[in-house]
């Protein structure tokens, strides 16, 4: 289980437990976050999960794999700390993590 | 007008199956959708990756399902409208009347909603004053390259679509290939010989800059570009191509008074049929209470759809449960020949 905070583009802030084994988008959409459309399922095909990850956070998380980054393109304003939550599966070592959502995410 | 039974929106796999499904128990349909080829996500989103739990097909891909769907369907002709959405639909009398973007009309006993999570659209710059400009100097798809003879073009990207036309285009226009970091999704090839042009100066990259506004009256003078360092440059361009891939929409369907719940179509598990009598939703785009996003469940929903829309194509007559293997009028309509 991890305290996962979503801050959303009207500087709303949410803060919701996610059980490990979730992904960190599963954990948004379950808890009704506004801002994750999440629109493929969690397969990597369409980037409206797209969050901003606090930057302490950058190098805690799990590296990127094969084809994240090339999504990430097609993210609306992509930015250096920027992460596909589908791509972020819950574990105790993601407790506190703290994520900015983008204003669209199309 | 094309006047038939039902009238199918959305040819991905779950539209596609409905259409077998109407056609075996003997009704006509006319599928419309958004992308230029049928199959939906499978075509669009992963065509050479293999899906693996397709009841009694152990492993295709996304185009193979998408074909062997298709040659399902070839016996009943089903009649496709490719690059149209669905924009309006209206009842006259015990009838819908359908109109598409492309300005085509259908009568039609009921329509069935397989839309997916919406029509694939092209995915646009964030930057606002951008709509100014679509469709005259911003464009996110060629249709005559004719126009770009001689000119400087800033093309926006770093897949398929912004490499190859980058190199295409390099040898009539000065072209400007702008992404957002070093690495590139297209092919290895086609960034090779970007980089090849860009050496030779037939081409100016500029990797790790995104657009940060673009300049102009009625057409575009300049684009600003922002580096991921903080510094700008404004390059002159007279046209801006953006190749963000593609993103699905809801758009029109949000407006025809269905009951919409996190951007899908609430159905009762009977018949799949919505809120509005005649108009039924299946696939991705349907919730109720267990849904399961998953082709299979898209195929168990359009075959108690296809059997919902009898009773209003055919309000005169009673449908009979019936298996093909021993149905004579399903095996005509398929075309077997015995
Ligand atoms: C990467 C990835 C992998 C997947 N793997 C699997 C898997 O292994 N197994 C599995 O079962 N599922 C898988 N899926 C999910 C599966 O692809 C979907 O469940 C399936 O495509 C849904 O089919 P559909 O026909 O309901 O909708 P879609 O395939 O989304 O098709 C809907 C079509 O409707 C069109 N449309 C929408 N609105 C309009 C309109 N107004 N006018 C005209 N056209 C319109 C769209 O353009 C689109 O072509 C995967 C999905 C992705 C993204
Ligand atoms: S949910 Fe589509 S990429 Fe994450």
């Amino acid at each position: 289980m991890a305290k996962i905070t979503f801050n959303t583009h009207d500087n709303n802030t949410h803060t919701i437990d996610i059980q490990n084994g979730l992904s960190v988008m599963e954990g948004a959409v379950q808890n009704d976050i506004p801002g994750i459309d999440a629109d493929c399922g969690g397969g990597m095909a369409c980037a409206t999960c797209h969050v901003y990850v606090k930057d302490e956070w950058l190098n805690k998380l799990p590296a990127k794999e094969d084809g994240e980054e090339d999504m990430l393109d097609m993210a609306f304003e992509p930015k250096n700390n920027s992460r596909l939550s589908c791509q972020l599966i819950v574990s105790d070592e993601l407790d506190g993590l703290e994520v900015n959502i983008p204003s669209k995410q199309a | 007008m094309n006047k038939t039974d039902v009238l199918i929106i959305g040819a991905g796999p779950t539209g596609l199956f409905c259409a077998h499904q109407l056609g075996i128990i003997g009704l006509s349909c006319e599928i419309v959708d958004n992308l230029d080829k049928a199959g939906g996500q499978c075509i669009e989103l992963y065509p050479d990756k293999p899906i693996y739990d397709i009841p009694a097909v152990p492993e295709c891909t996304g185009e193979e399902l998408t074909n062997n769907l298709l040659q399902q369907i070839k016996p009943f002709n089903v009649k496709f409208h490719l690059n149209e959405r669905v924009e309006e639909i209206k009842k006259v009398e015990n009838r819908w009347n359908v109109k598409t973007s492309g300005g085509v009309e259908f009568d039609v006993a009921a329509i069935v909603i397989a839309g997916g999570v919406g029509s694939f659209e092209p995915r646009k710059f964030s930057v606002k004053e951008c709509d100014k400009y679509e469709g005259n100097s911003l464009l996110y798809s060629i249709k005559d390259k004719t126009i770009f003879k001689d000119k400087t073009i800033s093309i926006f990207g770093g897949g398929d679509s912004a490499l190859d036309w980058a190199i295409e285009l390099s040898n009539t226009s000065k072209v400007n290939l702008i992404h957002r970091r070093d690495g590139f999704s297209g092919a290895e090839s086609s960034v090779q010989k970007v980089k090849q042009l860009h050496e030779q100066g037939k081409l100016n990259l500029f990797t790790k800059y995104q657009m940060e506004s673009v300049v102009g009256d009625k057409k575009i003078d300049s684009v600003k570009i922002k580096h991921d360092e903080g510094e700008t440059k404004e390059i002159k361009s007279d046209y801006v191509l953006g190749f963000f891939g593609l993103i699905m929409q809801l758009g029109p369907i949000l407006d025809w008074g269905l009951n919409i719940n996190k951007k899908t179509v609430e159905v009762n598990t009977e018949s799949f049929e919505t809120n509005i009598s005649s108009i039924f939703a299946i696939g991705d785009i349907c919730s109720y209470p267990g849904k399961l996003k998953l082709i299979l469940s898209g195929f168990h929903e359009g075959a108690l759809a296809a059997r919902g829309c009898f009773k209003y194509a055919k309000p005169n007559e009673k449908l009979r449960f019936e298996f093909t293997t021993t149905s004579k009028a399903a095996q005509e309509r398929l075309g077997i020949k015995k």
